[in-house]
């Protein structure tokens, strides 16, 4: 049975969360035991898996950079996860000191750490709430205050599209939150993918699986479903490429291969 | 770690000491660079690592000798987010090998010096990177902690407030609730359940529910609960009573739902009943009312419909039963109500109501009155006609004995139709329009009786019946027409006038003729109004005629002939309406001639000739029709008010053998010579031949008609016939 809308859900960190397997990856300690197990696992069949955190984090921070260079200063980040160094308000401010910034996430967990950091912070909030209901993001208190919805806003949906199944209708989702926008709002995304990988796909499907025992399963898309996402929006140079090639600040040589795996794209709602 | 190659150079404008430094942090930045996690650039990274080169290299030359800079250095690291321990390894490895040659000077400290102080560097800078890291590590597990515990003192408040909620809804819902394990045993209930058990808590909780069996639970209700608590099922909903605790009867709408545990294995039982004892008393309140008569408290006829489609429907596997129908008409008992008053009358009808229940007690026996003194008896417990049959016979012995009221001794009779039948074959309407036919066949042959239904007297009576119900609406949609078929003077062939015949279009079976309506529309009085309308209309013919041929001499204005049936003759308005129509179509009275028929006149006083001799004195002629075929009274003739006779076509066909008849010869000529002698005019009808109009004009006939001269048309062929005629 699906749990209804006022019931929160149970926080039970006897199961991994990905979030704080990501802070993990990332070298953090806001994680538990069962968080690094889980990370361990899957980093068996995938051992780069914190380098392709690391690229998702780089891109993040060049495409919050382009946001702010065209004057999109308001930043909807839905599944923001554990708070961690090089988060989008310190980037986005560094551009602007008067940027915005909303962190979404369903992981009451996340939620409480984000609210713990982001205490006193002005021009930030943080909402619990899913990207499979996107209804409840816009209409929760924190974006209705701290975002305005003439001007433009870059969502940001990097690393969690890949968490939704088709069955939670992840295309309608971001269509529901770009038809919310104003016209030179930015889509920002990244979206794991077998095709980059430089282990073969078998291999990499052993990380599925350990995904599997957590509450987010992993999504593989290819790039012409990672492409759909965009439908409705138009992408800006380079389109929808592996992270490293999304307007690299150096050398995509200098790279480790795994950065490679998956892909990430901007568009621009006209 | 291989040492790169010296420098070259000693202290050049571009390799000063800041330079030297610079180089020292690329090798270290792009040493460490790989192993850390951070999302900034090399070169970002590398302005990080600057100032903690600084520390390191000042430390180096520092004099007095102090480590605390390296310590610093090591923490930096970490804050840098070098958290990996192998950022240190590697960082170490890139201080033993580059500080002091990037940082190293000559100004006093010898190689060795160096050496020794750039050891114990690292020393102190593990021991900072360690004791940082340890910080950090510590910090960060204490904030999730932290968090994970916000999150969750944040759960169970919205948990509790969810409870609290919960547990308003439980006590202030409007409908019971109760909750109970799987073994029945009610753990759980609220206090409105209790209210609707008695008001006894204890009466409900801690009992089971298999306790709570009621006669009247349906068979289904203990099969879903049984597939309930084995998780077979999910959720039922029935309509189910219980006992209170007082004995009385609690009528509940019940839904009852599995909860199941988080692994998905069945744990309890949640129900919820609404309280419908009242509705249902109401319902079922209503529901007697609208099926019952309230006069007698009889089934009534939607009762007795819904009874009879269960009797006259095959069974849901084709198996056929049978059923029978006895169809009761009160004799006379419209003579009783209007002679005695309508209280006396439903008196009556209660009487009859409950000698009739008395007939019928068994099981898939019901009477249930139809509306008036009409009542039915239904039963589905028969083997064929005798046992209807039967059945009708007691009605009529229980109907025989006489109904005492005021003192009264009133005598009751009735008349029954009886059908009986196989199930399956007939719709509910055709049993019962079987029946009333039939119920009516028993009332012509005297009433008092019981006749079984007969599929020919059925049909016959169906059409008979259809045409009889279509009858006033074909008058008002004027389905009715009139054709006219001439009259023709015998001794010149000049045209005289016609007969009006009046026919049905009707929609379905065409063009119908008077013999199939007119005794119908007598039946139903519809004659009267209808004989208005031909004769209306006949009238205004005529008189139209006479405007487009205004003849004169011998032939004198065309007339027209109409038909007087004998309902239409004891009409109290005949007179007064004929002259009505006379008057405004401007017809003269002597242009009209109504046609009587001799079996109308039979018998007839005084009383019924008078309007026909007021008539016939104010011009209009009379003529007796189809003379010859009844009891042809000659002696009679002479008091009617007739002055045509139209002899009937039975003995016109006489004379179209060949030798005529003599005998039929003999007679014509008697009948025609006594009319004259009385001075009736005699017309003939049915004359087809030549031959025939011929030995008619011999014989001395006045007119004729028949197919000879023209069958019946429309007006305006008379029309044309009478220019033909004064060509």
């Amino acid at each position: 049975m699906e749990r209804p809308a006022w019931a929160p859900p149970g926080i039970d960190i006897s199961v991994p969360s990905v979030s704080r397997m990501y802070d993990f990856y990332l070298g953090g300690s806001h994680n538990f035991e069962v968080d690094r197990e889980a990370a361990r696992k899957a980093m068996e069949f995938l051992p780069g898996l914190p380098k392709i955190m690391q690229a998702n984090r780089a891109f993040m921070r060049r495409a919050v950079r382009y946001a702010a260079d065209n004057d999109v200063t308001q930043f909807l980040d839905i599944g923001s996860g554990i708070p961690t160094f090089g988060n989008v308000h310190e980037v986005a401010r560094a551009a602007d000191p008067a940027a915005r910034v909303v962190y979404v996430d369903h992981d009451p967990v996340a939620v409480a750490h984000s609210r713990a950091v982001l205490d006193g912070v002005d021009g930030t909030g943080v909402v619990a709430a899913d990207l499979r209901r996107p209804a409840d993001i816009l209409h929760s208190a924190e974006v209705r205050e701290l975002l305005d919805f003439d001007r433009p806003v870059a969502l940001l949906l990097i690393a969690v599209l890949h968490f939704l199944e088709d069955a939670d209708r992840p295309y309608e989702a971001v269509a529901e939150l770009l038809d919310a926008l104003a016209p030179g709002s930015l889509l920002v995304l990244t979206h794991a993918s077998y095709e980059g990988i430089p282990v073969d796909a078998e291999r990499a499907s052993g990380t599925v699986d350990v995904y599997r025992s957590t509450r987010s399963p992993l999504v593989m898309r290819t790039a012409e479903e990672i492409g759909r996402f965009f439908e409705g929006v138009e992408t800006v140079e380079p389109g929808l490429v592996p992270m490293p090639h999304w307007r690299p600040d150096s050398p995509a040589e200098e790279e480790d291969p795994y950065a490679f795996s998956g892909y990430a794209g901007v568009g621009r709602k006209a | 770690m291989k040492v790169p190659s010296q420098p070259s150079g000693s202290a050049g404008e571009t390799d000063g000491p800041e330079d030297r430094l610079r180089r020292f942090v690329t090798i270290w930045g792009r040493a460490i660079f790989p192993v850390t996690a951070t999302s900034l650039t090399r070169a970002e990274f590398e302005g990080h690592l600057l100032p903690l080169a600084r520390l390191l290299c000042d430390a180096l030359l520092a004099r007095p000798f102090d480590t605390a800079p390296a310590q610093r250095a090591g923490a930096g690291l970490v804050d840098a987010h070098c958290t990996d321990p192998d950022a240190l390894g590697r960082s170490l490895g890139v201080v033993d090998s580059y500080l002091v040659l990037y940082c190293g000077r000559d100004d006093g400290l010898g190689g060795e010096d160096l050496r020794a102080r750039c050891a114990r560097l690292q020393h102190a800078m593990a021991t900072g990177y360690a004791q940082a890291l340890r910080e950090r590590t510590r910090a960060e597990q204490e904030s999730i902690a932290r968090s994970a515990l916000a999150a969750r003192s944040a759960a169970e408040i919205a948990l509790h407030a969810t409870e609290s909620r919960f547990r308003a809804v439980f006590d202030g819902a409007a409908i019971g609730i109760g909750i109970a394990d799987l073994d029945g045993r009610v753990l759980e209930v609220n206090n409105t359940l209790t209210r609707m058990f008695g008001g006894v808590e204890g009466h409900v909780r801690g009992s089971n529910i298999s306790e709570w069996v009621h006669p009247e639970d349906g068979p289904h209700v203990w099969r879903l609960y049984d597939e309930l608590v084995r998780g077979e099922r999910e959720q039922y909903r029935v309509e189910k009573p219980y006992y209170r605790g007082d004995g009385t009867v609690l009528w509940t709408n019940l839904t009852v739902s599995l909860l199941r545990d988080a692994e998905g294995e069945p744990q309890y039982q949640l129900a919820l009943m609404e309280d419908v004892t009242e509705r249902r008393l109401l319902h079922l309140r209503l529901r007697y009312e609208a099926t019952h008569d309230a006069l007698t408290g009889l089934p009534n006829r939607t009762l007795f419909f819904e009874r009879l489609e269960k009797a006259v429907t095959a069974g849901p596997n084709g198996e056929k039963g049978r059923f029978g129908l006895c169809y009761l008409d009160l004799d006379g008992f419209k003579a009783i109500n209007d002679s005695l008053g309508h209280s006396v009358g439903d008196r009556l009808l209660v009487e009859v109501a409950d000698r009739l229940q008395s007939c019928a007690t068994g099981p898939g026996e019901m009477v249930a009155r139809l509306g008036g003194d009409e009542f039915v008896a239904l039963t589905t417990r028969t083997d064929g006609e005798r046992d209807v049959a039967g059945l009708a016979d007691r009605i009529l012995a229980a109907l025989s004995g006489p109904i005492g009221i005021d003192g009264r001794e009133l005598t009751v009779r009735g008349s029954l139709g009886v059908v009986e039948g196989p199930a399956g074959e007939r719709t509910p309407a055709e049993v019962l329009r079987s029946a009333d036919i039939t119920m009516y066949r028993a009332k012509s042959a005297g009433g008092n009786r019981f006749e079984l239904a007969d599929p020919e007297a059925d049909a016959r009576a169906i059409t008979r019946h259809g045409l009889t119900t279509a009858l006033p609406t074909a008058l008002e949609r004027g389905e009715f027409f009139i054709e006219y078929q001439p009259l023709v003077h015998l001794d010149d062939g000049s045209v005289h006038g016609a007969e009006a015949l009046v026919r049905w279009s009707h929609p379905q079976h065409g063009v119908l003729g008077p013999d199939r309506f007119i005794p119908l529309a007598e039946d139903t009085g519809l004659i009267v109004p209808l004989g208005r309308w031909v004769l209306q209309e006949a009238v205004r013919q005529a008189r139209s005629w006479q405007l487009e041929n205004p003849r004169t001499g011998g032939a004198g204005p065309l007339r027209v002939n109409v038909n007087l049936s004998p309902t239409q003759l004891h009409h109290p308005r005949l007179v007064a309406d004929t002259v009505d129509v006379l008057e405004r179509a401007g017809l003269d009275p002597g242009a009209l001639c109504l046609e009587v028929t001799e079996s109308a006149l039979i018998g007839a006083d005084e009383d019924l000739l008078k309007p026909l001799r007021q008539l016939a004195e104010m011009g209009v002629d009379i003529a007796l029709d189809d003379f010859g075929t009844g009891y042809s009274n000659l002696a009679n003739l002479r008091r009617l008010p007739v002055s045509v006779l139209k002899l009937d076509r039975s003995f016109t066909r006489g004379m179209q053998q060949h030798p005529v008849d003599p005998v039929d010869l003999k007679i014509v000529e008697g009948i025609v010579s006594l009319a004259h002698s009385l001075e009736l005019a005699v017309t003939v009808e049915g004359v087809e031949t030549a031959a025939q109009a011929a030995r008619l004009r011999e014989i001395g006939c006045d007119t004729a008609q028949g197919w000879y001269y023209a069958r019946p048309g429309a007006p305006d062929r008379i029309h044309s016939l009478v220019l033909a005629d004064a060509v």
